[in-house]
């Protein structure tokens, strides 16, 4: 199970006065934030199970600032934590006890639209939805569209590959950038990409896209925007049951139907979403689909009807097409407030990011279903049909001894379930401080060491988010010990979240 | 040929090589060798360790072994009207789908729907110690690790050797329709500046030889709506898409110097004294003829991208790396590679 700090311990303490002392006299007045009370606002991200107070907070506003501030830090073997909106689902900003957080808000701007090239220029912390405001005025959007993109900012969703209810058509973050400006911890500039195709030598944009913050302070951002396409429809439909549903999802993509998004809720988060949003959910169904089409008018037409008759022959129990925008937006406000929504049904949930091959989506539905009630906590599932990344979450109460622990062993069966069929353990919430246990079911001992590797190359100090995304191979193999002896945990001190 | 595994005869003569720091030169079905450095070293040859592994047409997603013939892995596919989205060239038969992955080449869809590395899910490799390594897996999304899978892409094989390779697939489009017409390559890279941000069922665009090439395909009443807007005649045959692809147009066949100029796909035209190929809607340019390598390589980083020399004399075909970068490079190397076992020296000296 998971301990909430990163697992290396803090490098060689820094005397927190000094440290300040010499960060203030490197960046402008009120950069540098110490005071408990001013730490206590970034203590920890969008997983506020972890929380961990820095030993100093820096803002700056210009490349050459973030760099002082990572030569001072290397100088003095001080990790950072480089923080973009703190929208994060895994703890991957959670900061470092004897570190600094590197927060790059002030990198606010929108250096450039490019509407013939279809690009945009954009410091780090500029938010997701801004870029395709900006863009909207040449009939142009950027694509990947994260729950939280009203507040979450491309530096943060290239660190993190963030995905989206669209990404089955229109890619992950990683296919949406063309290049991006990093700092290396020591400093050094590069620029990964570049707006030209197939950048020489190795592929480092891809690398750095998910990479967690690991290996380089990224300062500029460019990325692709596409047409806004001129039609969008959506679609719902519901069923008796949550497999027959996945058999629907499957008949659309085998008839070479790519939507633009598939979307799928099982009865329980049905329930809280209609009761939360009042989209108009059928709230006496098994499971229910969403399913957007877009591209010209012909295109949606024609899908539609065809969308239509798959899913009436899949056993569909009712067709809606939303009549309006208007109705099409209200349709989607329940799916996409089905976490909180799932959230007021008990004091606390935990939120799981499996991805599964599609054609296993029943097992695992049935898997969790069963664990679900041997545990005897409840799971409501969310699920990106398309793209077979599966939310479960896990209604708890941590207020009631040993079921947090219960909880987290739940969710680890359900990953390990996960990467049995095929999948993965994290589809696009990142491993964070949050899976790193979940790591060590997928890989072994010999990627995990290229993965400490493939850091010590770009960060060869370790100081840049130190512990986070890559477990050691020693908690690994103490993880194995834990499942050999089961029922007793070893260490019972320490805090499991 | 019938599928086999040779997965541990490929990871014991790894294991070998290593032992010995002897450089292995990896061939699988001999059509890539260039672009590419000379490599000195025995041939370790993957032709034989083919086949598909998995196929689940409701997935959109196979898994095969590097040797794979991409024709063996396309008839297939074409059974259930899928495709591999970025459409690797075959210059040969023996073309496989490892050697595609390993040289990152996308066809003309390229722009429109991702290049060889946006397709990668996951893949299964020995890296340069012989130790077998799996990255990725076969789902679309899937952010635990590094992703260590696109990285192996277009790394010609420098960092593991690919020994099977997940990949994403799309359905093949409903009609497909060719539209041509004559104009001035100034006047066609407008044409293509004015198609880019418009929601348009757009394939490939092209120049060549005065004629611009758009392609469309989707839905049938979507692409002879978007035909009727474009204008151009229609061209009954689209071998010409296929040939660009194959890289066997006569343009290709007869360049005895062959640059491959990648650039933001606004930059003005190369203006160089030799016969040039549009692509990518602009973000490939293709020359053919005698150029001063030096010449094109600070054209092409003056309008801000970098060019490769496909064919013709060359020491470095691959545009220079600046010294942070390829120190960075060298770094990453030594994690998979740490005796320059595989194919060294093939992407740069120092790699």
């Amino acid at each position: 199970m998971d301990t909430p700090s990163p697992e290396q311990p803090p490098a060689a303490v820094a005397d927190a006065a000094t440290l300040c002392r010499e960060l203030r006299a490197l960046l402008p007045p009120g950069a540098v934030l110490s005071s408990p009370s001013e730490l206590a606002p970034y203590e920890c991200d969008g997983l506020s199970a972890y929380r961990q107070r820095p030993l100093a907070v820096v803002i700056p506003r210009c490349v050459e600032e973030v760099q002082a501030v990572l030569r001072l830090c290397s100088a003095r073997g001080v990790p950072v934590v480089a923080r973009g909106a703190g929208t994060g689902l895994s703890g991957g900003a959670l900061p470092h006890a004897a570190g600094v957080l590197l927060v790059m808000a002030r990198f606010d701007r929108i250096l450039s639209v490019d509407p013939a090239a279809c690009t945009a220029r954009v410091q780090p912390g500029v938010r997701n939805l801004a870029i395709s405001e900006a863009a909207a005025p040449h009939g142009l959007y950027y694509a990947p569209d994260p729950s939280s993109q009203i507040a979450c900012s491309i530096g943060g969703n290239v660190a993190e590959n963030a995905g989206g209810v669209h990404c089955l058509k229109y890619g992950l973050t990683v296919h949406n950038v063309l290049a991006a400006e990093i700092l290396l911890m020591n400093g050094e500039r590069l620029t990964l990409g570049g707006e030209g195709p197939d950048s020489p030598g190795y592929d480092l944009l891809a690398l750095l896209c998910g990479s967690e913050g690991l290996l380089g302070v990224i300062v500029e951002v460019t990325v692709r925007l596409l047409a806004r396409p001129p039609c969008a429809r959506l679609l719902l439909a519901t069923f008796d049951s949550p497999v027959r549903a996945g058999a629907a999802v499957a008949s659309i993509i085998a008839a070479g139907i790519v939507p633009a998004g598939l979307e799928m809720m099982d009865g329980l988060a049905i329930r809280a979403a209609e009761a939360f949003a009042h989209a108009g959910y059928p709230t006496d169904a098994a499971a229910l689909l969403l399913c957007e089409l877009d591209g010209t008018e012909e295109e949606c037409t024609g899908q539609l009807m065809r969308v239509e008759s798959l899913l009436r022959a899949g056993g569909a129990t009712e067709l809606r097409v939303a009549a309006d925008e208007a109705e099409r937006l209200r349709l989607w406000s329940g799916r996409k407030s089905a976490f909180p929504a799932v959230g007021r049904l008990a004091p606390d949930y935990y939120c799981m990011d499996g991805s599964i091959p599609r054609s296993r989506l029943g097992d695992v539905l049935e898997r969790i279903a069963v664990l679900s009630s041997e545990y005897g906590l409840p799971v409501a599932n969310v699920f990106h049909a398309g793209d077979g990344n599966l939310h479960p979450l896990i209604l708890y109460d941590a207020g009631k001894p040993g079921e947090l622990q219960r909880t987290e062993e739940l969710g680890e069966k359900i990953l390990a379930f996960c990467v049995e069929v095929g999948g993965t353990i994290t589809g696009e919430h990142g491993v964070g401080v949050e899976k790193l246990g979940a790591m060590c079911l997928q890989f072994g001992a010999a990627e995990l060491e290229r993965f400490h590797a493939v850091k010590e190359a770009f960060d060869p100090a370790g100081l840049l988010n130190p512990g986070k995304a890559v477990p050691t191979l020693a908690r690994c193999a103490e993880g194995r010990r834990m499942h050999v002896h089961g029922g007793e945990l070893p260490f019972p001190g320490i805090e499991r979240f | 040929m019938g599928d086999a595994d040779l997965g541990e005869q490929i990871r014991e003569r790894i294991v070998e090589a290593h032992h010995w720091g002897r450089g292995l030169r990896i061939v699988a079905g001999g059509t890539r060798e260039r672009p590419g450095r000379r490599v000195a070293g025995e041939e370790l040859s993957l032709g034989a360790h083919r086949g598909i592994l998995e196929w689940e047409p409701s997935e959109l997603v196979l898994r095969a072994r590097a040797g794979t013939p991409v024709l063996e892995i396309e008839a297939a596919l074409a059974t259930e009207r899928q495709m591999l989205g970025f459409e690797p060239p075959r210059a040969a038969e023996t073309a496989t789908i490892g050697g595609a992955v390993a040289t990152a080449q996308s066809g003309p869809r390229r722009p429109f729907a991702g290049a060889a590395r946006d397709f990668v899910l996951g893949v299964g490799c020995i890296d340069g110690t012989g130790q077998r390594l799996g990255f990725g897996g076969r789902v679309i999304k899937n952010v635990a690790g590094y992703d260590i899978s696109r990285l192996m892409c277009g790394a010609h094989g420098t960092l593991g050797v690919l020994l099977d390779v997940a990949i994403r697939l799309l359905p093949v489009p409903e009609c497909e329709q060719s539209l041509v017409r004559e104009c001035e390559p100034l006047q066609a890279m407008q044409i293509m500046n004015s198609l880019r941000s418009r929601p348009l069922p757009l394939s490939g665009a092209a120049w060549e030889a005065g004629l611009l090439r758009l392609r469309l395909e989707g839905a049938e009443s979507a692409v002879s709506r978007a035909a009727r807007e474009l204008g151009g005649d229609a061209e009954a045959d689209a071998r010409w898409w296929q040939e660009l692809r194959d890289q066997r147009l006569p343009f290709f066949r007869d360049a005895r110097s062959l640059w491959r100029v990648a650039l933001p796909p606004t930059a003005a035209p190369l203006a160089l004294d030799a016969a040039e190929l549009i692509d990518w809607c602009g973000a490939q340019r293709w020359l053919s003829g005698d150029v001063d390598a030096t010449l094109v390589r600070a054209r092409a980083a003056q309008l801000g991208g970098h060019a490769t020399l496909c064919r013709g004399a060359t020491d470095d075909p691959f545009h220079p790396l600046a010294p942070g970068m390829l120190a960075l490079q060298q770094r990453l190397k030594r994690v998979f590679d740490p005796r320059r076992v595989l194919n060294p020296g093939r992407l740069y000296r120092e790699l």
